[in-house]
């Protein structure tokens, strides 16, 4: 237990530092902020994480109940669909999207050429905006609800259902009075890692020309050479969420969630007819078509127009360090995952509560400012370790951790242990308490119950965390640029060099890259929910 | 749970290979670079061939570099520091993370106005901040100088990117440091209140939106629309030819134009070979290369511009010192705040 709170101090230690900067002058910047874009910041943030909020819940829970409970045209297919834009980084299919829909792309030059019209004679939406940086992340994000909320479905009882349908509830209530109910710890935990996404975003947002929280942190910092201003402001992003959070666990007080009832029968999934079956297609069709097919179509296209220009030879390497990375990362977030919510469950006491939530807020803070809460207390134990050992025996060690990819690891743990912590405690807060008790009544310890109980009940879970972990890494960019060890680059470093340059097509191929590697675990998630419906062995 | 311990200690093993990979050269040099690897390597590369020098590379934002030399402090094994922007340089040596160096190469082949007095960087390449327009509606001579472009007559014709980017804070500090805050802010106000739309994009997007009619000016860096007029994409080719090329300020100061540089930390531990290095960058070589791949303006008087920008004709710079951008750049930014420039 010890050792267990050691380790998340250990992990806290980035997030302290970051926090640590309230104490530190930030030369009038605050002042000059509330002068200027400090509301600015604030409403936008909100604004965007409200429509972000809303539409994954839209585009997430409707679809997941749907290919949960009825047949329609194609629903086998939707089924794992459904989550491929989670293979697709933010702010690749904001560059995707701008490249085709902005006033010099493609469909608008159509539109001119075709109706013989001038810029300015038509309408059409703008996509560098906030409304286009709210439908860009939502089209990627949507699938943490959709995922989380079908695993949901997926383990409710049909008892509950069936006694609600029994007491003259329609399909419609027996979804919005019953299932969203009873699934709302996973939704909300769905809707948690969105926004916390949605917060932490910089290169979208940017790319749009938006004034939120990210694109302050960063113009303080660079612009104005404020890195205390610079942290504070990510604090402040930190308090943000940390008041959700809170509000959310206050209002489900109480409630408990795990099902009391052991019945599980095979669901009988209801076939859909008539203009049902095709709004049911289009409802669970279009987060595809739009978060997924379009952009990779287009960054195919893109590919194929630049592949004389792409040095194909570097691309095993990129892929390598990128999968190594990604595999490592996940690996270790688990394990840590595992423990850390096992530990909260053993011992729900204030301490262990307070420090998930610290560990929670990881997932909010930009990538850079977690590289650099990691770089600093890194770069101070290999500094101090160097100066002890010059001073003790005349040798220099110079530095151990920095700039090795035991640093980027770590960094990666910081923000992405959330994702693991939420999937996973989520899973095991439907294990009911009287499992364990059965175990300790057998005379097990916790550790046999975690390994003999617990584990395998997590299955499902435990392969989503690792996954979901897995393709976040394989999108990463930021922390990855900063604390990289010499010669060493991936597949996002690579993209995001080329984007940057405004070369958005020769950016496309590795961009493809990225998402063809994420696809396959992303499959994987998909076929294993389906079958990790209790007492339900193998699929018909 | 054996597979997962066997899988976690094989991790950690690979982890420490990771660690340990590094090789230890007789002879390299270590470069942090917030140029992009396509954009200096094959000069690293040729380098090393040369020489037998290996180089070590890490690239990334130079605001993220210079914070983690910073950290590494006494034990930063960067030799020298690469940037895109003479901001960056000043603000690394203000940091006190670069040493002074003395060469002939150097000197003798950088325009003084281009290198540090006291020799903490060297600029390699130039880029100029010019107007584009419109060559269909707009005619050149109605054009002069950047203070211009806030005159009422432009009124919802003017393209620019954010004020986040680095390029526009430097032509406003170089404003800052001709006119002062007051005259600054004014021609701030009246620039913004010129923006044909909300600034967006990088300077690609700007001419590209020029080409199509929603602005019919737009301020961007030369090597852009050189890239664009080289494109591969016949589209953005067409969008480049339909813009003109425009030199602000010949009657009076110049042109604004930035450097692309290079300082030597101050804690290298390779300094000859970084030296060396950063002299090979203003040989005729490498300066050939990055005017002729990258359409940059060579430091070098003597090296021969490529041929798109030999089409745009000679011009005047502005003669300020560069230290001006850095000292200037945080008020600037504030002052594109107060004035409403996003």
């Amino acid at each position: 237990m010890i050792a267990i709170m050691a380790l998340c101090v250990l992990i806290s230690v980035p997030v302290l530092t970051i926090v640590a900067s309230l104490a530190g002058d930030s030369d009038g910047v605050w002042q000059h902020l509330a002068d200027t874009l400090l509301w600015e910041y604030i409403r936008q943030s909100l604004t965007l994480m409200l429509g972000v909020g809303v539409l994954v819940l839209v585009l997430g829970v409707g679809p997941a109940w749907l290919v949960t409970m009825t047949r329609f045209p194609g629903s086998r297919i939707l089924e794992w669909a459904l989550i491929l834009p989670l293979a697709i980084p933010a702010y690749i299919i904001a560059y995707t999207y701008t490249g085709m829909l902005d006033v010099t792309g493609p469909v608008q030059g159509f539109i001119r050429d075709t109706f013989d019209l001038r810029f300015g004679e038509y309408w059409f939406p703008q996509i560098r905006s906030l409304g286009g940086a709210i439908t860009m992340l939502a089209l990627v994000l949507y699938p943490y609800v959709y995922l989380l909320s079908r695993m949901a479905f997926l383990e409710q009882s049909v008892c509950v259902l069936e006694v609600s349908r029994t007491l003259g509830a329609g399909p419609w209530r027996a979804f919005s009075r019953i299932a969203v109910p009873l699934a709302r710890p996973a939704i909300i935990a769905g809707l948690a890692l969105v926004l916390m996404e949605t917060l932490a975003d910089y290169g979208t947002v940017q790319y749009f020309g938006l004034s939120t929280f990210t694109t302050g942190i960063f113009r303080t910092w660079f612009g104005m050479g404020s890195a205390t201003a610079a942290a504070q402001l990510s604090v402040v992003l930190m308090v943000f969420i940390l008041v959700l959070v809170l509000a959310e666990q206050w209002s489900r007080k109480r409630a408990r969630y795990h099902h009391t009832s052991s019945k599980y029968s095979r669901l009988a999934q209801i076939p859909l007819h008539g203009w049902r079956k095709w709004a049911a297609l289009l409802a669970c069709g279009l987060p595809v078509a739009l978060g997924f097919l379009l952009p990779f179509l287009q960054l195919a296209w893109w590919s194929w127009d630049t592949r004389h220009l792409v040095d194909f030879s570097a691309f095993s390497t990129l892929l390598l360090n990128s999968l190594q990375l990604a595999a490592s990362a996940a690996l270790i977030a688990l394990v840590l995952g595992v423990c850390i919510v096992y530990a909260k469950r053993l011992q729900p006491g204030l301490m262990m509560r307070s420090s998930f939530r610290i560990l929670s807020l990881g997932y909010a803070i930009p990538g850079t400012v977690i590289a650099v809460g990691v770089l600093i207390p890194f770069a101070w134990f290999d500094n101090s370790v160097d100066g002890f050992m010059q001073a003790r025996f005349n040798v220099s060690t110079g530095l151990l951790l920095s700039g090795t990819l035991v640093a980027v690891l770590f960094a990666y743990v910081v923000r992405f242990l959330p994702v693991a912590m939420n999937t996973l405690d989520a899973g095991l807060g439907k294990i009911r308490p009287s499992m364990d008790d059965a175990g300790r009544s057998m005379g097990f310890g916790s550790w046999q119950i975690l390994r003999r109980i617990h584990l395998p009940m997590l299955k499902g879970s435990l392969l989503t965390a690792s996954l979901l972990v897995f393709v976040d890494v394989l999108k990463e960019l930021p922390a990855t640029l900063i604390l990289r060890p010499f010669n060493f680059n991936t597949l996002a470093i690579r993209t995001y060099e080329l984007a940057n340059q405004e070369r958005l097509t020769e950016a496309a191929s590795s961009a493809l890259m990225i998402v063809l590697a994420g696809i396959i675990p992303v499959i994987i998630i998909s076929l294993s929910i389906s079958g990790s419906r209790p007492g339900h062995d193998t699929r018909a | 749970m054996r597979k997962l311990l066997v899988a976690v200690c094989s991790a950690a093993v690979l982890a420490a290979n990771m660690v340990l990979m590094t090789p230890l050269f007789a002879s390299e040099v270590n470069v942090y670079s917030a140029r992009e690897e396509n954009l200096i390597k094959p000069i690293l590369d040729r380098f090393s061939k040369q020489t037998g020098i290996k180089v070590n590379l890490i690239t990334g934002g130079a605001d993220e570099l210079i914070t983690r030399m910073g950290l590494e402090a006494g034990n930063s094994p960067a030799d020298l520091l690469l940037t895109v922007d003479v901001g960056r340089l000043l603000r690394a040596r203000e940091m006190n993370l670069l040493q002074a160096i003395q060469s002939e190469t150097l000197e003798a082949g950088i325009p003084a106005q281009y290198r540090d007095s006291e020799g903490y960087w060297y600029g390699v390449s130039l880029r100029s901040r010019v107007i584009v327009y419109d060559k269909q509606r707009v005619d050149p001579a109605s054009l002069s100088t950047y203070e211009a472009l806030a005159d009422p007559t432009w009124r919802g014709k003017v393209c620019i990117r954010s004020s986040s980017n680095i390029y526009n804070q430097s032509l406003t500090a170089a404003m800052l440091s001709h006119h002062g805050v007051a005259a600054t802010e004014a021609w701030a106000r009246g620039l913004v209140a010129n923006f044909a739309r909300n600034p967006q994009g990088g300077d690609r997007d700007q001419i590209a939106a020029v080409a199509i009619g929603q602005c019919q000016l737009a301020v961007v860096n030369t090597y852009y629309l050189a890239g664009m007029l080289n494109a591969t994409g016949r589209a953005e080719r067409e969008q480049a030819e339909r813009v003109g090329v425009f030199w602000p300020n010949q009657q009076d100061r110049g042109a604004h134009i930035n450097i692309s540089g290079a300082g030597l930390a101050r804690f290298a531990r390779n300094k000859d070979n970084a030296i060396r290095l950063l002299e090979f960058m203003v040989s005729d070589e490498a300066q050939t290369w990055y005017a002729e791949t990258n359409n940059e303006y060579p430091v070098r008087a003597d090296i021969p511009v490529s041929a798109t920008l030999k089409q745009w004709g000679e011009f005047r710079a502005d003669p300020l010192a560069l230290e001006q951008l850095g000292i200037h750049n945080a008020e600037a930014v504030r002052l594109m705040d107060r004035a409403g420039w996003r």
